[in-house]
């Protein structure tokens, strides 16, 4: 029988295993030089748009390069300026309908998701199989009669109609998604409450609420990004340029200035994404945990 | 409780008795008081902006309606007029169709094939997610879709690298084959959400089938064939049935991409965007609910097959036992 000197079959061992490690790092490179690369690609664009909202008008089209020669504020200062009103109107009532459209739907969908997940009534299942259904419903269908309601009520050209909706629950994505975070909290905590005479509302509000700053804070980030983007209820709604929301007036500069003040516009669309990039750079990890959150937990 | 009644006349004395009958409704409300109260607000906007309209759209789906007189009553005329007469409707479904069909595969394939990549236990696979899941949040803008208007223009972005590799590019907007692949691309650029989504479904696949698998020889692509595809297949129902969805009700994009008009010659003219038109520019509005409810049909329809047919190919861990 022969045997093998265990020296020979150490080095052996080592040679094969420091091979495996260099042919999986090479591996390892190679995609990320690919993922790399395809980010870069993707992004590509928007660094683009933010160049160009530095760069003067003539060198918007001649040069495709990232880096501007020299670095040029006037597209702010000016784009700020560019519409009939200031750009700092169209902030505000932006801000304005954003910040409000969240707490709408902050206090008025966990008050929902609330009584679906924790208490007792009638009917309920019915109701909830409603809630269930208008996740599917196209807004097309309700459009023409809320705008024909909110007309005959004398909301159009306010942010009423832009607004109030989110303090009666319409947004049934987000009653669901609390519902099912609400679920998992511990009962014991409602009992434990419920023997020291608590009623529901305060184990709504001292119990439920605290412990679910996870979720508020999703559905607070998503209604915040979602209003702000929202560009078909500010169109409808909203008629006199002293109201326009920031989609809106980016709009109306495309059409008043067509093709010749792209570093302008460029400039107030940067900084029109500015709010979401921000929201987007804190709370990366709770947007992309709500998105997984919004499939996993069907 | 102490008696049982029976008799008629005991009964209406139940009834009559205004202290029973309190009792009764406190003992009712001490019940279900308490989540009607919570249930309140979404109640009120339920029937005032949910089911209420959805009615009332039906309702004028029928009728002749521009906001200055009331709805005039015309039966199936709206109906008749859409599937016999309209060149436009026809138009909007196809541009529609064309645009689900195309975006949809191409969006989810790209997210799947992302998340694959970056599910293999590789460095710094949050910020890669990251990166690219910020075209998701940020795509949906104006300020997005004015960024694409330049990119596709004829001195765009676009054109300038084609340049490059000495290929003259067209003026992709204006040119009616090839508008509708620009909102494609798009949307493909998003690709982020389903990617995010994919990559917590694959998670949720054990390891060691992965290692069985490859201990008794199965190659790369049959275990993905085998074991990847069928454990994903309930969060790829998922992706398919939102990424429809969304697909159908996509407006912002195309309506600043085409100035709000569709074109070139309609080449844009997504359903929700000649929708908009109808109702608020040509003020028909009674033609514009008959647009929205068929729409409604139609992403019914599609929902309801997806579900249909969902038993046949989605498989179902916990369904097994």
């Amino acid at each position: 029988m022969k045997t093998l000197d265990p020296e020979a079959l150490r080095t052996a061992r080592a040679q094969a295993r420091r091979q495996r490690e260099r042919r999986e790092l090479r591996r390892a490179l190679v995609k990320h030089a690919c993922l790399i690369v395809a980010s870069f690609g993707m992004l590509y664009p928007l660094f683009w748009m933010v160049a160009s909202s530095f760069k003067p008008e003539s060198e918007i089209f001649s040069d495709i390069g990232l880096w501007p020669h020299q670095v040029d504020l006037s597209n702010y200062g000016e784009g700020w300026f560019a519409l009939r009103e200031s750009f700092t109107g169209f902030f505000t009532n932006s801000f304005v309908i954003a910040g409000l459209s969240v707490i709408g739907n902050l206090m008025a969908c966990s008050l929902t998701a609330y009584a679906f997940a924790r208490l007792d009534f009638r009917f309920k299942w019915f109701w909830f199989a409603l809630m269930l259904g208008t996740l599917m419903l196209p807004y097309h269908v309700t459009l023409v009669p809320q705008y024909v309601l909110f007309l005959s009520i004398g909301w159009v050209d306010t942010i009423l109609p832009l607004v109030v909706p989110k303090f009666l629950a319409v947004d049934a994505f987000f009653i669901f998604l609390m519902v099912q975070f609400f679920r998992g909290l511990p009962r014991e905590l409602d009992e434990a409450a419920r023997m020291d005479g608590c009623g529901p509302w305060r184990i709504y509000w001292r119990i439920i609420l605290p412990l679910s700053t996870p979720v508020l804070a999703t559905a607070a980030i998503f209604s915040f990004i979602w209003t702000w983007d929202d560009f078909l209820g500010p169109l409808i709604y909203l008629n006199n340029i002293t109201n326009y929301t920031v989609p809106l007036a980016l709009r109306a500069f495309v059409d008043s200035t067509g093709l010749s003040a792209w570093g302008q516009l460029f400039a107030m669309s940067t900084l029109s994404l500015l709010p979401v990039f921000v929201f987007f750079l804190f709370f990366q990890r709770l947007i992309i945990r709500g998105v997984a959150m919004s499939a996993m937990k069907r | 409780m102490s008696t049982i009644v029976t008799q008629p006349a005991a009964i209406a004395q139940r009834a009559a008795s205004p202290a029973r009958a309190g009792a009764q409704l406190r003992r009712a409300w001490r019940r279900n008081g308490a989540g009607y109260l919570f249930l309140l607000p979404w109640l009120v906007g339920f029937f005032g902006l949910t089911l209420g309209p959805t009615l009332a759209s039906l309702y004028l789906s029928f009728t002749r309606f521009d906001l200055l007189t009331p709805a005039q009553w015309i039966g199936l005329e709206n109906y008749v007029y859409m599937f016999t007469l309209d060149q436009r409707f026809w138009q909007a479904l196809k541009v529609t169709f064309t645009y689900v069909l195309w975006s949809v595969p191409l969006k989810l394939v790209v997210a799947l094939a992302l998340a694959m990549l970056l599910d293999k236990g590789i460095r710094a696979v949050g910020v890669y997610r990251a990166l690219f899941y910020l075209p998701s949040l940020l795509g949906a803008s104006v300020a997005i879709a004015v960024l694409w208007r330049q990119l596709f223009a004829r001195e765009g972005v676009v054109n300038q690298l084609l340049a490059v590799v000495g290929y003259q590019g067209e003026a992709w907007l204006h040119h009616p084959d090839y508008a509708l692949y620009t909102l494609v691309i798009l949307a493909v650029w998003q690709f982020g959400s389903p990617m995010v989504i994919f990559l917590a479904g694959l998670r949720q696949i054990p390891t060691d089938l992965y290692e069985a698998a490859s201990m008794d020889g199965a190659s790369r692509t049959r275990q993905f064939i085998r074991i990847t595809l069928p454990l994903l297949a309930p969060v790829i129902f998922f992706n398919l049935v939102l990424q429809t969805i969304e697909a159908f009700k996509a407006f912002t994009q195309a309506f600043i991409v085409s100035g709000g008009t569709g074109g070139p010659i309609d080449a844009t003219l997504f359903y929700t965007l000649y929708l908009y038109q109808e109702a608020f520019a040509n003020f028909r509005m009674g033609y514009a609910a008959t647009l929205a409810w068929v729409l409604l049909v139609i992403i019914g329809i599609f929902t309801a097959i997806a579900f249909l047919t969902s038993k046949y190919w989605v498989y179902y861990e916990d369904s097994r036992s």
